[in-house]
């Protein structure tokens, strides 16, 4: 009995202690990244070749899910407004929610799991296959190599994206409040315009995306960096990164939501 | 692939975001508000703000002319006292009243201006005399059932 307890708190120490170790090492990978990333700046094509892979090759179904969120939005707040009269205000639901919160969200964790699992998939790979080690022998970093243009096409793409999702949702909520259902055109744009604020709504929803660019594409080249050199490693640090990223994003949202829009 | 259709398609995404962005600040949102530069500050006292917040318009025969920038407690004369960025193109005379307004039956509460005749116009700073407080819905209808009673009272 004494000694399953003395296992199981060992086994919590154990956690902890790995915990705690792997968030050291993820810091101590992301500041070499940001240190290394001069080099790549300099050589920007590296980061353009990475902004096709992340982001151009995610637009598809960031543009698709967008127009669905911003339909389904629009026949569901059509649907709770008309109760009170006030379908006017569709604009206002549909903009507001999808600026705010919506579109940052849904869009990393599309990215997340379209393009950071390619991330940690592709570098896992290239670690079990030792590209990495050989770039070593070569006298190339990998980190300056491989990681950092990710990095930055990461960090780039993301508010891009989650911009464009908000722009098809707007659309998407048009289409069905307006087009479909027949609110009234004029209400609905300028009850939106006089009820987003620029700095407060828009403004807000980008450094929200950039901060979940920068959380997502961390996870995602981290955990390819760090995955165990076989294809059951790599596997297993895709699924992680996917898993990760999904509850950071959450969690980060969580905590700029209650820092953004408290409530004055 | 190729460079050139690389760097036409990641062109053509950056352009596309940004556009995106340029769609969410002028067509969803409204960059047209004024600039903080060309503004001046008034103030205002109200015994009741009811439920104004920061940046709620202040509206003058329907237009925005400007903002609410603060609303503070003044505790030497215990009433809330509301500051105002106003844009700089309207001038209104010292004897404007100011209202809390409601719009609509459950609306935003704005700030309304009436101009007054008053020659000499509003300067930086200056604090408005004449203001009417929020209404509050409850005082309003115990105050009518109040009369009510009363009228009813005598002849049962």
């Amino acid at each position: 009995m004494f000694g399953r307890t003395t296992i199981s708190v060992r086994g919590i120490g154990h956690h902890t202690v790995d915990a705690v170790w792997r968030l050291g090492y993820a810091s101590r990978f992301l500041g070499l990244t940001l240190g290394h990333s001069g080099a790549c700046l300099r050589r920007f094509r590296l980061v353009i070749r990475e902004i096709y892979y992340a982001g151009v090759l995610s637009l598809i179904i960031i543009l698709v899910s967008g127009l669905f969120v911003g339909m389904v939005l629009g026949f569901q707040g059509y649907h709770t407004l008309q109760t009170y009269g006030s379908e006017s205000a569709l604009g206002i639901l549909v903009a507001l929610s999808l600026v705010r919160e919506l579109g940052p969200v849904i869009s990393a964790l599309l990215f997340a799991s379209r393009a950071g699992s390619a991330m940690t998939a592709e570098i896992g790979l290239m670690k079990a296959t030792e590209q990495l080690s050989a770039m070593e022998m070569m006298a190339v970093d990998p980190i300056a190599r491989v990681i950092a243009p990710r990095f930055w096409a990461g960090v780039i793409s993301m508010p891009l994206l989650a911009a464009m999702f908000s722009a098809m949702g707007v659309f998407g909520g048009y289409l069905v409040g307006v087009v479909l259902i027949g609110v009234d055109e004029g209400s609905f744009w300028s009850q939106m315009q006089a009820a987003v604020d620029v700095r407060e709504d828009v403004l807000n929803g980008i450094i929200k995306s950039f901060v979940f660019g920068i959380a997502v594409t961390w996870i995602a080249l981290f955990e390819g960096y760090d995955a165990p050199p076989t294809a059951e490693g790599v596997s297993g640090a895709t699924t992680r990164t996917v898993v990760t990223s999904s509850l950071v994003i959450l969690g980060l949202d969580f905590l700029l939501t209650a820092f953004m829009f408290r409530g004055v | 692939m190729e460079r050139a259709t690389l760097d036409l398609w990641v062109g053509l995404f950056v352009m596309a975001g940004i556009g995106a962005v340029l769609v969410l600040a002028l067509k969803v949102g409204n960059l047209s508000t004024f600039s903080v530069g060309d503004s001046y500050a008034i103030y205002a006292h109200f015994d009741n703000v009811g439920g104004l917040k920061p940046r709620a318009p202040i509206k003058s025969a329907g237009v925005v002319v400007g903002r609410v920038a603060d609303i503070q407690f003044d505790n030497e004369r215990f009433t809330a006292r509301v500051g105002m960025t106003m844009d700089n193109r309207y001038r209104f005379p010292r004897d404007t009243t100011a209202s809390i307004l409601t719009s609509g039956l459950l609306g935003e509460q704005y700030i309304g201006l009436d101009g007054g005749g008053d020659s000499v116009m509003l300067k930086e700073g200056e604090t408005l005399k004449l203001t009417q407080s929020a209404v509050v819905l409850e005082k309003m209808i115990s105050q009518f059932l109040y009369n009510k009673a009363a009228e009813g009272g005598p002849s049962k």
